[in-house]
């Protein structure tokens, strides 16, 4: 569920910025000769990711430059929303996609688990270490050995705002937690309803973002890692506070559009909406894919839909990332060649110059990306440095962070509709998590 | 040599014949229906990886845990009712569109629904059933009724300042001053709160109160909030705006003495008052947050609301049968029983529905077959909310949709086809007595 939405979101935002952007690159002329001399001449090497129009035709250009560079010839192929469905037979049949991009780390360990994944070459390793921080590396590891390099981030540690309002109302976009709680009641004060809260069961997403945020910033990044591997438990006092301070928000309904009522039925598009298209609330939770939503309505973004980092809630400026890791699934020359290409700097410059793009690789500079929006995120994500974390959620078992209705999705849920029960939803939490990991 | 020929010999084949005949079908059926079920049974009896024997655990934990307990629960509601009231309205359809002129039209337009898909009926009544009353058609009908009975509230969900300092506070919903005034005197009421919406278009500044002459309270409502910040508090700054049609009165003793309405730049006078102190309040009615309509898709209604939606689909259904039946009846004992003296009522009671109930019952059960694996719906509407739930969407949650436990899922597929079970062998008995 959570998957295709954001996909499309990321779909759309990709064109969208590339459209603003209005073609940065790819009409280089017609040189064909290979620069890097062609060492690659003649191997066909096969790529499969789930992008698809602009997306897609922004990696088939960076694959191009690969193509330029080496001399190989990529063909790409689409492995439509369930990544696991088409790449599960292929991998049972032998005839692999030589490169894979995975949408999530749970399912790298998985193929990794079965065996069906080759481990990086040296050189490889050597590329990923220069460029990531050692936690993506990890992020891309299981059992000690190395597989896959992240190539494309969602970034997640963001609002969204309407800055005519905060000026009407001579707000600042807030830098701390407490600084989000005053602005909330100056808005409201103003007239203009503060929040528009996407709770809906099928969205519940959006809540458990809102929870990582404070929680990472709260707690840090080790905390953060072992609340992710299920070492400490949701009833530990740091979820307590992480949820207390939550309520300061949550717990008002007269912050939240609607009220509780309706924000408990709202999807994340819906909410988005609710902002920008009907103009009932100021600000809204959404990662930079949200970018695809607001286009939809009349708002432009980075006029009347502009962004701010999530608010402080302890030491730590929470940065945190969804993202695709690429994957070797066969030992060829190329695949290996490709994984390299694609952990390195160059792709990524590349990759940013087109737009709708992100990475959490540290070489490539703020400048590289030509979208005003993805500099400043950039620029967030870079100044995180190491705490920077891959969304929580999804590091969980499927059962646990990932489904409508059930786990931490729906624990959030019911405490949006009673914020004050702050141990029932640790509780709540600790025991599907515990029925997830089976411990 | 001739071997003594069996019986039947000449006219029929012999058995393996037919046996060949039969083969495809039975291994289609094979394939298809009873290697399905047969493995589903067996794979009920394991564990998530479907390595371990863990023999009844499955089915008990269908009935474990709250959310499969509200799943039974839900299943048990929608079995009762959904086939009873699409039933009873169908009859009501079936009945009155026989003496309506306009018959196939009507028809026609309660059978329309049948024809879209459940994931196109659930979309539709997921905006039928949307909180916010600007969108769902359900909640701007109650929103509309409520209306008609209630006076439109000025300035829904204003409030005072918190703060200390405010020369105003509320108090139970209304808002009072926080000192008592006495005539020709001056009160303040400063707001916040105000949305943009609920203001005139065209705004005027508020002032400051008129003089106050013997006998006179005066003051000012207005909307303490400069835009873009600033401004001094409780005080009317140039910029802030008036707040027009405000009833405000002077009570004494829990007792209105005199009462006034503001005026464009927020002042009012309240003439005609009587010497000593008074508290100057604004009454709650100005305040209170507006109807929004009933919580559709909230934990309690979530499912009647569903219910609702499947009963408008499977209307159409249940009358297109009834009426079928209802052709069929024998005018001349209608005709004897009119004759006879009953009422239009027991003409309806005492003959139709007895010569009907064959064909009610093979409705009514039709839709509990139906009804126990109702999915589309319940997917689309409720959206996973787990207080929508139903064991057909368990089933499929469990196995496919995050739990990744094939056994529990399995186990509730089971359940599921031992309980449709006595519903289809009724209906194979039925159709055994008809060819009769």
């Amino acid at each position: 569920m959570r998957v295709s939405r954001r996909v499309t979101g990321a779909v759309l935002a990709a064109g969208l910025l590339v459209a603003a952007s209005c073609c940065g690159g790819g009409d280089d002329g017609g040189e064909d000769t290979p620069a890097g001399g062609g060492a690659l001449k003649g191997v066909k090497v096969e790529v499969a990711a789930k992008w698809t129009g602009q997306e897609e035709k922004n990696f088939r250009e960076v694959l191009k430059e690969f193509e330029k560079k080496t001399g190989a010839t990529v063909s790409y192929a689409s492995t439509g929303e369930n990544t696991d469905a088409y790449l599960g037979p292929r991998i049972q049949a032998k005839n692999p996609p030589d490169v894979a991009i995975l949408p999530q780390p749970g399912l790298l360990k998985q193929y990794a688990a079965d065996g069906a994944l080759k481990p990086l070459a040296q050189d490889v390793v050597a590329q990923v270490d220069q460029n990531f921080s050692p936690y993506w590396k990890n992020l891309a590891s299981a059992d000690g050995k190395t597989y896959g390099v992240l190539v494309k981030a969602a970034y997640k540690s963001i609002m969204w705002y309407r800055p005519q309002v905060f000026s009407d109302a001579g707000v600042q976009p807030p830098q701390t937690w407490a600084d989000l709680v005053k602005a909330a009641g100056t808005l409201q004060d103003s007239g203009t309803t503060p929040l528009a809260l996407a709770a809906g069961p099928q969205d519940s997403w959006t809540l458990t973002d809102w929870f990582e945020n404070v929680y990472l910033s709260q707690a840090g990044p080790e905390m953060y890692d072992k609340l992710a591997e299920h070492k400490i438990k949701w009833t530990d006092p740091s979820v307590g506070k992480a949820l207390q301070t939550l309520a300061e928000i949550w717990g008002k309904p007269d912050l939240i559009s609607g009220g509780v009522a309706q924000a408990t039925k709202t999807k994340f598009d819906e909410s988005v909406t609710q902002v920008f298209g009907q103009e009932k609330a100021a600000m809204v939770y959404g990662g930079d894919f949200a970018a695809a939503n607001i286009a939809t309505t009349k708002a432009k973004v980075g006029t009347d839909a502009q962004v701010f980092a999530f608010p402080k809630a302890g030491n730590t400026a929470p940065a945190m990332l969804g993202g695709d890791i690429a994957v070797a699934l066969k030992d060829s020359k190329g695949a290996m060649e490709l994984m390299k290409f694609l952990a390195s700097p160059e792709s990524g410059r590349t990759w940013a110059k087109l737009g709708g793009y992100l990475s959490p690789n540290k070489n490539v500079a703020p400048d590289a990306y030509s979208d005003p929006v993805a500099k400043q995120l950039i620029q967030q994500l870079q100044q995180a440095g190491d705490a920077a974390r891959y969304d929580l959620s999804d590091l969980t078992p499927a059962a646990f962070g990932a489904t409508p209705g059930e786990g931490m999705w729906e624990a959030l849920r019911a405490f949006v509709q009673k914020p004050s029960d702050v141990k029932g939803t640790q509780e709540r939490l600790e025991s599907a998590a515990a029925k997830a990991y089976k411990d | 040599m001739r071997q003594p020929r069996g019986r039947g010999e000449g006219i029929a084949p012999p058995s393996w014949l037919a046996l060949v005949f039969l083969l495809p079908a039975l291994l289609l059926l094979g394939f298809l229906v009873v290697y399905p079920i047969v493995y589903s049974v067996v794979r009920s009896f394991f564990d998530a990886s479907g390595d371990s024997f863990v023999g009844l655990d499955n089915y008990v934990g269908v009935f474990q845990g709250h959310d499969n307990l509200v799943a039974v629960r839900n299943t048990a509601i929608w079995v009762v009712l959904a086939p009873t009231l699409v039933t009873i309205v169908g009859l009501l359809f079936a009945v009155l569109t026989e003496r309506v002129r306009w018959a196939t039209v009507f028809k026609m337009v309660v059978f329309m629904p049948m024809a879209i898909s459940f994931l196109a009926s659930g979309v539709i009544f997921r905006l039928v059933y949307e909180q916010d009353p600007d969108k769902g058609v359900a909640n701007a009908a109650m929103v509309a009724v409520h209306d008609v009975f209630r006076d439109q509230v000025t300035y829904p969900g204003a409030a005072p300042r918190t703060t200390n300092g405010s020369p105003v506070r509320a108090e139970g919903g209304a808002v009072v001053s926080a000192q008592p005034v006495a005539a020709g005197q001056s009160a303040l009421v400063p707001l916040l709160r105000v949305k943009a919406e609920d203001l005139p278009e065209k705004v005027r500044p508020a002032a400051r109160p008129p003089a106050a002459r013997a006998g006179e309270l005066t003051g000012t409502v207005w909307f303490d909030f400069t835009r873009g910040g600033g401004g001094t508090p409780n005080a009317p700054d140039p910029g802030e705006s008036g707040l027009p049609g405000v009833t405000v009165e002077a009570v004494r003793d829990g007792k209105v003495v005199g009462k006034a309405t503001t005026a464009a730049d927020g002042t009012f006078t309240i003439k005609d008052l009587p010497s000593g102190t008074f508290t100057v309040r604004v009454p709650k009615d100005t305040f209170t947050a507006s109807y929004r309509g009933a919580e559709w898709l909230g934990s309690t209604l979530i499912t009647p609301a569903i219910i609702g939606s499947y009963l408008w689909v499977w209307a159409g259904f249940a009358m297109v049968l009834i009426a079928a039946g209802l052709a069929a009846i024998p005018r001349d004992a209608l005709e004897a029983a009119r004759v006879d003296g009953a009422t239009e009522w027991q003409v309806f009671r005492r003959v139709t529905i007895p010569l009907l109930a064959p064909v009610l019952m093979v409705v009514l059960v039709t839709l509990v077959i139906n009804v126990l694996k109702v999915f589309d719906l319940v997917f689309i509407i409720g959206g996973g909310d787990p207080n929508a739930s139903v064991l057909a969407l368990r089933m499929w949650t469990e196995s496919f949709g995050g739990g990744n436990d094939q056994g529990a899922g399995s186990a509730i597929a089971v359940l599921l086809f031992l309980l449709v079970m006595p519903a289809m062998l009724f209906n194979i008995r039925r159709l055994r007595q008809e060819r009769r």
